[in-house]
């Protein structure tokens, strides 16, 4: 048997069925299941952040308990279990590598093989009496139900797409509302991926930073210093500006800007950024100063708010690929102007 | 999902109903309710929704169903662009 960790504080005991003893699961998530959760949204920890993949049993499952199939990334199976109070049934984790159904359904490790070999692996018709599966609505990506039954024998039920309707699908008769197969995304889900589009930038902005603060330096007395730090650290404000603009901004207003390419949603909010920038600092910065303003907010807004698409759930990869062939161009245009403009309007001076 | 309907005329997802079986799968697996299958047989009722996640295909007993499947990520189109090679997330 394979050693389980109390230390993950998530398991009470054990539950003796003809296959072993399976670990029972608590229903109720901890301060450091929160904390956790927070955590992996800012990127910490977010590869370690899973469990190990086996068979579980929520309440006092019996053989004819209902078998839930989800993915082993730690917060999938917190957003699980705190629906399970007062549930009787097994839960069996496959190996996702610690990623989320939707997304490993995606790459095919939330899919066909591993259900089958989870349930050879765990004896799961030594378990249980009936041979169905209850898998999320999202893991269709990567599971053909009907290779499933050919490969283990078990039937596969799609439940809804949220956990939160596992409670009621169950009490349905396994039947699932139609809202319950939609998905949504609401304020606040937007709201809560943004602090990785953000994460994922500061590289890449890292990188960056040396080169901005080299191309600051020059001006009408070749390479200045202080020139350097003052214009470097415009420019810094401009990119911050832009990353907040479609990194933020955009995803949290997504519905309600019009235009529904992501690159122009994020233009339209670098655009307004640019103008009050603009407006509110109108005595410090010269015409071309503020070409290049107009020209770097959008630019970068654009490029960083096209990048969401991968965290939505409705973008398809033909209209995004579409969107990039159009949007790439113009903003590496206005990236470019952006540069000319402040480098002549420094020449200037 | 009103107010989040992406590209008009792109989605690649195709059905031949010559092959369709009835079974529904389709329509129960779709999150952006792309298929209705009113009278034993499937129909494509809303296109543009779909972002070809590919569970339609994959759960269709019948075969009637292609999609190019794939993630609708710019980083992961870029990420293949710049290496020459498949579409690649880092999530």
């Amino acid at each position: 048997m394979e050693p389980v960790s109390y230390r993950e504080g998530f398991l009470d005991g054990w539950v003796e069925t003809p296959a072993g003893p399976v670990p029972r699961v608590v229903a109720t998530l901890r301060a450091r299941d929160i904390l956790g959760r927070w955590k992996v949204r800012w990127g910490i920890g977010r590869g370690r952040y899973r469990i190990a993949p086996r068979l579980y049993a929520a309440g006092n499952p019996v053989p004819e308990s209902p078998v839930l199939v989800t993915a082993n990334y730690k917060m999938t199976w917190d957003a699980l279990r705190k629906e399970l109070g007062g549930v009787d049934a097994w839960i069996l984790v496959l190996d996702t590598d610690g990623v989320n159904v939707w997304c490993a359904a995606g790459k095919g490790a939330f899919g066909t093989d591993e259900v089958v070999r989870r349930v050879t692996e765990s004896r799961l018709a030594d378990v249980v009496t009936h041979r169905r599966l209850i898998l999320p609505q999202l893991g269709a990506p990567g599971v053909s139900a009907h290779r499933v039954r050919k490969g283990c024998g078990f039937g596969v039920t799609y439940g809804p797409v949220y956990a939160r309707d596992i409670k009621r699908f169950l009490a349905d008769g396994m039947k699932a509302a139609p809202e319950m197969r939609r998905v949504a995304f609401p304020l606040a889900e937007r709201l809560s991926l943004t602090p990785m589009e953000i994460v994922g930038l500061l590289k890449p902005v890292g990188l960056a930073l040396p080169v901005l603060f080299l191309l600051a330096g020059i001006g009408p007395g070749v390479f200045s210093l202080s020139g350097a730090w003052q214009r470097g650290t415009a420019a810094l404000a401009i990119l911050a500006a832009g990353i907040l603009g479609g990194a933020v901004a955009t995803p949290l207003l997504l519905p309600w800007i019009p235009w529904k390419a992501f690159s122009i949603k994020g233009a339209f909010i670098g655009a307004l950024l640019a103008a009050s920038g603009a407006a509110l600092y109108r005595d410090a910065v010269g015409p071309l100063q503020t070409l290049a303003i107009l020209s770097a907010l959008p630019a970068v807004s654009s490029f960083v708010a096209m990048n969401f698409t991968g965290a939505t759930p409705f973008t398809s990869p033909s209209g995004v690929e579409k969107e990039m062939r159009r949007a790439i161009p113009v903003q590496a245009a206005l990236a470019a102007s952006a540069i000319v403009f402040w480098i002549t309007g420094a020449l200037a001076g | 999902m009103n107010g989040f309907r992406y590209l008009e005329g792109v989605a690649t997802v195709r059905l031949a109903e010559a092959s369709c079986t009835g079974c529904g799968m389709c329509a129960k697996v779709c999150p952006h309710g792309v298929f209705s299958v009113p009278d034993g047989k499937a129909r494509i009722i809303d296109r543009d929704a779909c972002m070809e996640c590919g569970a339609c295909a994959m759960n269709c007993p019948g075969n009637a169903i292609t999609v190019s499947p794939g993630v609708g990520c710019a980083t992961s189109i870029l990420n293949g662009w710049l290496s020459g090679s498949k579409p690649s997330c880092a999530c």
